[in-house]
């Protein structure tokens, strides 16, 4: 199984020096993941790196095709509630 | 000779001295060691000063970051917004040392290369290092500096001091975790995403050791802060005393920025920005006797050129890709430009001193009447610490506080923070009456020259356009229109004592 970068990705670079299987690499439109030579960090770390840095909701998929990065994941607040934050933080 | 004794005797506050240009009195940087003014003496960030005669630049080289802060949108790449974070394209260290040398020899009054973006420079720290370690060889008479969110600061700070790196700036929000997970949805740490108040624990303390260390080891370290309204405006003051407690020896405290169009957590949510008042009222707040900072621009990542102004388009990859550099030579016509601009620096004191002693002498003679009233006036200018921009030219003015004391610089005011593209991007008012409406507070706006028309809507505003003193040292105009303006007895005072003003 491998992990996949998808259209959204905005370049960062975050992600590519902390893969520790070297399967990251620079590409345009955007980066992309070797998929024969991507582990999902098993035996590495206990989580994805690539994945826990990377900014962007939903750009990095699992190896079932699963964002990892689901929205709502990254801000900390579920699309659900962004109105009732919303509301709360113009009060300001 | 007269004025001296005059100056010497002035024991009002402020000392009858510019506060905001001169190098003696009333300099805001006059209580730190002769050593670290020496230091930032030519520095347009950290000198306001300085900030008239000497440029920077900054080299995007460090694109990935370690934290996320909901003020910034990762989708940095625009050409056309002026805002930290925002870059046009990311360079790798050795095409970055070759546009700063390129920089360097056209542009010689830069003195200064910071690494800032768009990402966190330590979170990118081969690249960074890299740029600095060539620079210092390279073009050893530029200022090196890094500007981080200090997650990765203490691990780094070693390698920092082995480059020569003179200053640092770490971008300090909070020191109270709760309040931090308001501005810090997550950080990466120890090889794992952390969310919430613990995010905000961890990078507290990184933030606060890293400070520690730098001014153990002498590095000049200058706090930056994002005044959030509601989030983190009350708690600014508590920053402010934290990191002076710990050898900060500038805080500078900048508006937060947020549009929906940006893209950004706040701005989507409709967060709003401090209004220009609350931002002066809390620097004024946290001033105490530490050297507070107003003129900050808050550049892009890939800025270049005097403050508020970027001629980054001048220098792209392609520009100067066949461009071949004698830095020698380019370095001893550096060190004459240098020179030069010290030479009138000290001229512009010498002569601002007599100027303001003259105010001092001028509400002296007449005991009996109650002081006259503040002024705020706007001022366009390109750098040199004169008056010389044409009104329409103008992207940003400075605005300064004239009171019977002294001409304090209060801050600046963009036309076009945010956007200066087509009209996509736009909210389609005039570009003068924006103009007009930053300009309010402001009773005269100084300029080299002003067409017919903006002369008769700024007036119809209640502003004077004034293009008199075109040319002229800044602080030497303000104080010769403030004292027509007591002459003409538009300074009367109906509220009994004169209040500070903010801008």
């Amino acid at each position: 199984m491998a992990y996949k970068i998808i259209e959204g990705c905005v370049n960062c670079w975050a992600c590519l020096p902390l893969c520790p299987s070297e399967a990251i690499r620079e590409a345009l439109p955007h980066f992309t993941i070797d998929a024969r030579a991507c582990t999902e960090c098993e035996g590495d770390f206990a989580d994805p790196q690539c994945a826990s840095i990377c900014p962007i909701e939903g750009v990095i998929l699992d190896g079932l095709g699963v964002p990892v990065n689901p929205p709502g994941s990254l801000t900390g607040i579920p699309p659900d509630r962004w109105a009732e934050i919303r509301t709360q933080i113009q009060a300001r | 000779m007269e004025l001296k004794v005059i100056a010497d005797a002035a024991g009002a506050p402020g000392g009858g001295c510019a506060s905001s240009g001169c190098g003696a009195g009333g300099d805001k940087l006059a209580h730190l060691p002769e050593a670290i003014r020496a230091k930032i003496n030519n520095h347009p960030c950290f000198s306001e000063d300085a900030h008239h005669h000497y440029a920077r630049m900054h080299v995007a080289v460090a694109p990935a970051c370690n934290i996320q802060c909901h003020y910034c949108n990762r989708k940095y790449d625009c050409s056309n917004e002026s805002r930290p974070g925002v870059v046009s394209e990311v360079l790798t260290p050795d095409q970055a040392v070759k546009k700063v040398i390129a920089v360097a020899a056209a542009i010689p009054q830069m003195t200064v290369l910071g690494i800032a973006g768009p990402g966190d420079p330590l979170a990118n720290p081969q690249r960074t290092l890299e740029t600095f370690r060539q620079l210092s060889e390279k073009a050893p008479d530029i200022k090196l500096c890094v500007s981080t969110n200090g997650l990765a600061l203490p691990g780094l700070v070693d390698e920092i001091c082995k480059h020569n790196i003179e200053h640092v700036t770490i971008t300090i929000n909070c020191v109270d975790p709760d309040v931090g997970a308001k501005i810090y949805p997550w950080i990466f740490w120890n090889n794992r995403r952390v969310t919430g108040r613990k995010a905000a624990e961890i990078l507290i303390a990184q933030q606060q050791k890293g400070l520690e260390m730098l001014v153990a080891r002498g590095v000049l370290v200058k706090v930056n802060s994002v005044l959030i309204p509601g989030v983190n405006a009350e708690h600014l003051k508590e920053v402010s005393r934290v990191v002076k407690a710990k050898g900060a020896f500038l805080h500078n405290v900048m508006p937060l920025i947020a549009e929906p169009e940006h893209g950004t957590f706040y701005g989507l949510m409709g967060q709003r920005g401090p209004t220009n008042e609350e931002l002066s009222a809390l620097q004024d707040a946290c001033a105490g006797d530490m050297a507070m900072m107003r003129h900050c621009r808050q550049c892009r990542a890939d800025a270049v050129g005097m403050l508020g102004e970027d001629r980054g388009d001048e220098f792209t990859l392609d520009k100067i890709a066949a461009q071949e550099v004698d830095y020698a030579a380019a370095m001893a016509r550096r060190a004459e430009v240098h020179a030069a601009i010290e030479a009138s620096r000290t001229a512009q004191r010498n002569q601002s001193s007599e100027t303001f002693v003259s105010i001092a002498s001028l509400t002296r003679r007449r005991p009996a009447r109650p002081e006259p009233r503040p002024v705020l006036m706007a001022v366009a200018t390109t750098g040199g610490g004169v008056i010389n921009q044409h009104f329409g030219h103008a992207r940003e003015f400075l605005v300064y506080e004239a009171s019977a004391n002294d001409v304090r610089f209060i801050g600046h005011r963009k036309v076009d923070l945010y956007c200066s593209g087509d009209e996509t991007c736009g909210d389609g008012e005039s570009v003068l009456a924006k103009t007009i409406r930053v300009l309010d507070g402001c009773e005269v706006v100084l300029c080299s020259r002003i067409g017919y028309e903006p002369w008769g809507q700024l007036e119809a505003a209640g502003i004077a356009p004034n293009g008199e003193h075109a040319m002229e040292p800044i602080e030497d105009a303000i104080a010769a229109v403030y004292r027509e303006m007591g002459a003409a007895g538009l300074l009367e005072c109906s509220g009994g004592t004169a209040q500070r003003m903010t801008a």
